[in-house]
């Protein structure tokens, strides 16, 4: 792989190319091994990139302070054999739900917040297990080994080392207790936490190892009807990006003359003001047409039988995964339960603050004190007070805007300003057809731009493929179409940004102002979560399963309103598809919206989404039940702004007899 | 009767048991504009229970120069009585002249203070019309140049006695010290605002004046921050659609989007500061808000005629600067009830619905009330408390009854509101 900047002022031809098309196999595909995105360069080859751990770092060991590289990022011990996810008892649902029901006591938070080592070690909820196949102990070990590995390569990494080379000066390390004393050193001063914050992050976003015989493609989607759907839908993208590319006869990227970069930099804060011609530029995709691909996805080893019957869905979408009933959904929410103290409810103007808000407010305070990512999780699942939102979020993704992370900013920053993408005209057109037509969130234009045009640059982005179904396309020099050595994923993302892409970012615009900040907020939610609900796979947090989910939700607990729908031809999904894929942002009062994402970020799952879609048509059963068209079903749903998420989304999943 | 169409006719004519007054009929509620109350009030008599919707000099608050010689006198009157430190709470008002007649006082100010931004604006007008900014004093010596131009010209136009006139130097002078030359006032623009995605931005609050002697005011929970639609910087001094956030010279924008509105609602805004700067110092920024609504009455409160005919709606123009300081722009009389979206419609109908049902010419409601629909009862002759009865003696920690920016669940309130009343009416 070259260095990108190397390539864009020899990329004169404008195609691409993904694997397949030009006759290589995907598998050999660089981005599939678990490495792959850290051996690429950083913006512009830079090895001095600071978020993009640099590839070359060395694992400084032998340095005169022997073992401690290693010893360091292990710092956390493995939990008691015998018990290898005790710890996460504390967690569970057990001495909240023996409570006697009616008293809302405030959350034994204390009990999280001084015992985060245990926190550390909750076991990530995953897609279909793969570590099912391996006993606990070895999974584990897996586990460790790679976050070990990780964090060797990471700031943190060298940040803890040059503290406990300071340290040694201090008089209270002493020389017969070398390891424990600097163990405690860093337990007091605070970076014990870093690093327990840094290893439950990557707990959350990585997912559990596979097996190791696995094909490394197992890690990205198991499934191999989904990973082909996933690279056909791919295919249909790029002939369509191609195609606009050669209608125009735009390349795909072009130095800016320097004229042009100085005039970019001097309107960097108010981009919005620029007015350029796009009429000819269109979306590459909408969800509408997502949602078609997925209709039309089928399990090759599945009879799904012509006739509808009781017994198969009835729904659009027909693939067979395994979601989740009430009673299950019960049970991971069960913080959002009735007798749960919730912003969003409890916060009313009706109910007096001393009730809950205060003390939650309290509590909130308590756990952005002791800088614990878990506890913050923990936390947020019964929502955020507006004015601790920004801080709790940065918390949980592990999120800090160092200076390195400014820095890493503004590289990116001078990227987008020496060269023009063929996908800027892109954001720029989803911008103005969007967040600009927001009533909320047209204040943020800019912002939006200084975001997403960075964020197209952002190799470091590219890591996530390891764990994502989809592959980032590529794009040759001009004759050496199918070269490996000549390839350059393209946009240096990997993520071709679609209608709508830009309302993943609006809502964050009301948390962060920093640009920087706001940058890298968002990047932490987009490979967390945001790329699941636009690409193919098997997760339960994938758009498929939320489809799925919706509709079995649905088609179980409001079998005739389900039936109605689809008889007049409105099937329920073709209404709420967009909403999901959209996280609701953009449908939702802003407020709403953030105490909906805050609970994303508390389970570390999108399954809320479906849940609330469900909710939502519930709410308007009534008279869903007298439209009689597709446009009049939509209609009635199609002003969301008043509705109130968390009564829905609790009356739906608690009051409802089911 | 209403001489007005828009949301005003729509509420009034939607009322059950209204009508609409035809041309010369006797009528009970009128909601005219200003104009009509300078011809007609004075010779208009007035039954016991008829009710209009401006205060005969209304004036004296809603003109800038006005506005301000009376709030310099009520701040002379406060340091007097109270205090500097009560004094101080008016200084919610930037430096401001009235041109010409203040024109050497202003040039002293002028030229202690180099190199910051004024502003003029026309007394009379609004919606933005006339208004300007410069930095240097010759400027202002060109608009006094055009000023005497337009005036001449205007004499022109009026009689062709002008042709000999104008050679006559003297005479000319003379006349036109007759003829009204518009006033403007001179005011220290406030270079650092509040800016939100590079935007310069206004509120817009109602304040609802039932009477003066005794002072009562009730506040809107709702009311809508106005966005520039251009980015906010001090070195386009004369594009003036950067620093004016009134709608209406924002429609005139060669880039405006009627589609995008450019407003929030106060609770959006009040939301997104607290996100930003916590809880407390939100509170301390709308705190500072009311205390700019009451002081304001208060520096008026002897001036204007009461009259129990009357009450007024007033639109408070309030800017908030980096410091989260609020600074009082202006007060419309009349404000703008013309919606802009159905969202704005929305508003505008439920702020003129329960100003009607505060003005109560039905007569259902006791005048005991703290809260009715989404107006809270900030001032009665003295503060009004959050907690307890309308009267009741207040304890030690006082809160005040605002809810600006708050939920506004006016529907509920005012179904409970009517549903007691009638209760106590039958009992």
């Amino acid at each position: 792989m070259l260095p990108f900047s190397f390539l864009v002022g020899y990329i004169g031809q404008n195609h691409l190319g993904n694997g397949s098309s030009v006759g290589f196999s995907p598998e050999l595909c660089l981005n599939c091994s678990p490495r792959a995105g850290r051996s690429l360069p950083g913006p512009r080859g830079e090895a001095a990139a600071p978020g993009a751990a640099c590839p070359a770092a060395p694992h400084e060991q032998g340095t005169g302070y022997p073992c401690w590289g290693a010893r360091g990022a292990q710092c956390p011990p493995p939990p008691p054999k015998k018990k290898p996810f005790g710890a996460s008892e504390l967690f569970s649902q057990e001495p909240f739900s023996t409570r006697p029901p009616g008293r809302r006591p405030p959350r034994s938070l204390r009990c999280l917040v001084t015992s985060p080592r245990a926190a550390v070690w909750r076991p990530k909820r995953s897609g279909p297990v793969p570590g099912a196949m391996l006993d606990p102990d070895s999974g584990l070990s897996l586990t460790i080994a790679r976050i070990v590995r990780r964090l060797q390569g990471s700031s943190l990494h060298s940040q803890l080392e040059r503290q406990a080379r300071v340290s040694l000066h201090k008089p209270e390390i002493k020389l017969e207790s070398l390891k424990e004393d600097i163990k405690d050193f860093l337990k007091t001063s605070g970076w014990e936490k870093k690093l327990q914050n840094a290893v439950y992050s990557e707990l959350n976003v990585f997912p559990s190892p596979c097996h190791p015989a696995a094909p490394p493609e197992h890690m990205k989607e198991p499934l191999a009807y989904m990973r082909k759907a996933q690279g056909s839908w791919e295919k249909r993208i790029l002939k369509s990006l191609n195609s606009m590319c050669t209608e125009l006869s735009i390349p795909l990227a072009q130095k800016r003359p320097a004229s042009e970069q100085k005039e970019l930099l001097n309107k960097w804060n108010e981009m919005g003001t620029d007015e350029p011609d796009l009429s000819l530029f269109r979306p590459v995709y909408a969800p509408k047409d997502f949602l078609e691909v997925l209709m039309n996805l089928r399990n090759p080893n599945y009879e799904n039988g012509e006739q509808p019957s009781f017994r198969n869905h009835l729904g659009l979408i027909q693939v067979p995964l395994k979601v989740k009933d009430i009673p299950e959904l019960k049970e991971d929410f069960s913080e959002l339960g009735l007798n749960t103290g919730q912003l969003g409810i409890d916060d009313s103007a009706q109910v007096p603050p001393e009730f809950f808000e205060n003390e939650h407010v309290r509590v909130g305070q308590k756990v952005l004190a002791e800088q614990d990512s878990a506890a913050a999780q923990q936390y947020v699942r019964q929502g955020c007070p507006t004015a601790l939102r920004a801080d709790l979020w940065a918390l949980i993704l592990n999120i800090s805007n160092q200076p390195e992370d400014i820095l890493y900013y503004e590289q990116l920053k001078s990227n987008v300003i020496q060269y023009d993408l063929l996908v800027d005209s892109l954001i720029y057109k989803d911008v103005k057809l969007t967040a600009s037509n927001d009533d909320y969130y047209f204040v943020f234009e800019d912002y939006l731009y200084q975001v997403l045009l960075c964020f197209s640059r952002d190799t470091s982005v590219l890591e996530h493929f390891t764990y994502s179904s989809a592959t980032p396309p590529k794009s040759y020099i001009r004759g050496k179409l199918g070269i490996e050595e000549y390839a350059v994923f393209y946009p240096p993302n990997g993520v071709i940004p679609f209608h709508g892409f830009s309302m993943y970012v609006a809502p964050l615009c009301f948390l962060y102002h920093e640009p920087s900040k706001l940058y890298q907020i968002f990047r932490e939610m987009y490979v967390r979560f945001f790329f699941r609900l636009h690409s193919i796979s098997s997760h339960p947090s994938g758009i498929v399963s939320l489809c799925l989910l919706f509709e079995t939700l649905l088609q179980t607990h409001l079998p005739q309103l389900f039936y109605h729908l689809r008889e007049i031809g409105a099937q329920p999904l073709r209404i709420s598809f967009k909403w999901m894929v959209r996280a609701f942002s953009g449908y939702l009062a802003t407020d709403q919206l953030l105490l909906l994402w805050d609970r994303i970020l508390g389970y570390n799952s999108l399954e809320i989404l479906a849940v609330l879609a469900a909710a939502v048509f519930a709410f308007r059963a009534v008279n869903l039940m007298e439209v009689t068209s597709l446009a009049a079903a939509e209609a009635v749903l199609a002003d969301l702004s008043t509705l109130k998420v968390m009564p829905l989304l609790q009356i739906f999943l608690f009051a409802t007899v089911t | 009767k209403c001489g007005l169409a828009g949301p005003v006719l729509d509420v009034l004519s939607r009322r059950p048991g209204w009508q609409q007054a035809k041309d010369e009929e006797e009528w009970d509620f009128l909601w005219c504009d200003v104009s009509w109350l300078r011809e007609n009030f004075d010779h208009t008599y007035m039954e016991e229970h008829v009710r209009i919707c401006h205060f005969r000099n209304h004036y004296e608050l809603s003109r800038k120069n006005y506005l301000v010689k009376n709030l310099k006198r009520f701040r002379k009157q406060l340091e007097r009585e109270a205090g500097k430190l009560e004094a101080a709470k008016c200084d919610f008002f930037p430096k401001t002249f009235e041109m010409p007649s203040e024109y050497h006082l202003f040039v002293e100010e002028f030229r202690k203070k180099p190199g910051i931004t004024w502003i003029m604006k026309p007394v009379g007008r609004s919606q933005g019309k006339g208004i300007f900014l410069f930095r240097k004093l010759k400027d202002i010596i060109d608009w006094k140049k055009v000023r005497k131009t337009m005036v001449e010209k205007q004499f022109l136009e009026r009689g062709n006695c002008m042709l000999f006139l104008s050679q006559d130097g003297v005479r000319a002078d003379e006349q036109k010290d007759e003829t009204q030359i518009e006033t403007y006032v001179a005011q220290q623009y406030i270079e650092n605002p509040y800016l939100i995605g590079g935007r310069k931005f206004d509120l817009r609050v109602y304040v609802l004046v039932t009477s003066y002697i005794p002072l009562k005011a009730w506040l809107y929970r709702d009311g809508f921050a106005r966005f520039s639609n251009t980015r906010f910087t001090l070195n386009s001094i004369d594009d003036h659609y950067v620093h004016l956030t009134n709608v209406a010279v924002q429609k005139t924008a060669p880039d405006y989007d009627p589609e995008k509105g450019c407003k929030w609602m106060i609770q959006q805004l009040r939301q997104y500061l607290t996100a930003k700067h916590g809880a407390g110092s939100v509170e301390v920024l709308f705190a500072d808000m009311d205390n700019i609504f009451i002081k304001s009455l208060q520096s008026v409160q002897k001036v204007i005629i009461s009259d129990k005919h009357c009450f007024e709606l007033y639109g408070y123009d309030i800017l908030i600067d980096r410091d989260l300081k609020p600074w009082l722009l202006e007060v419309n009389a009349s404000p703008s009830l013309v919606a802009s979206s159905q969202e704005d419609y929305e508003l505008k109908c439920h702020l003129l619905e329960d100003t009607l049902h505060i003005v109560d010419m039905e007569g259902r409601l006791t005048g005991k009330e703290k809260r009715v629909g989404g107006f809270d009862l900030i001032w009665n002759d003295g503060p009004v408390s959050r907690e307890g009865n309308l009267g009741a003696p207040v304890n030690g920690n006082f809160i005040a009854n605002t809810h600006l920016g708050c939920y506004n669940d006016r529907k509920q309130q005012l179904k409970q509101l009517f549903r007691t009343l009638s209760a106590q009416q039958t009992a």
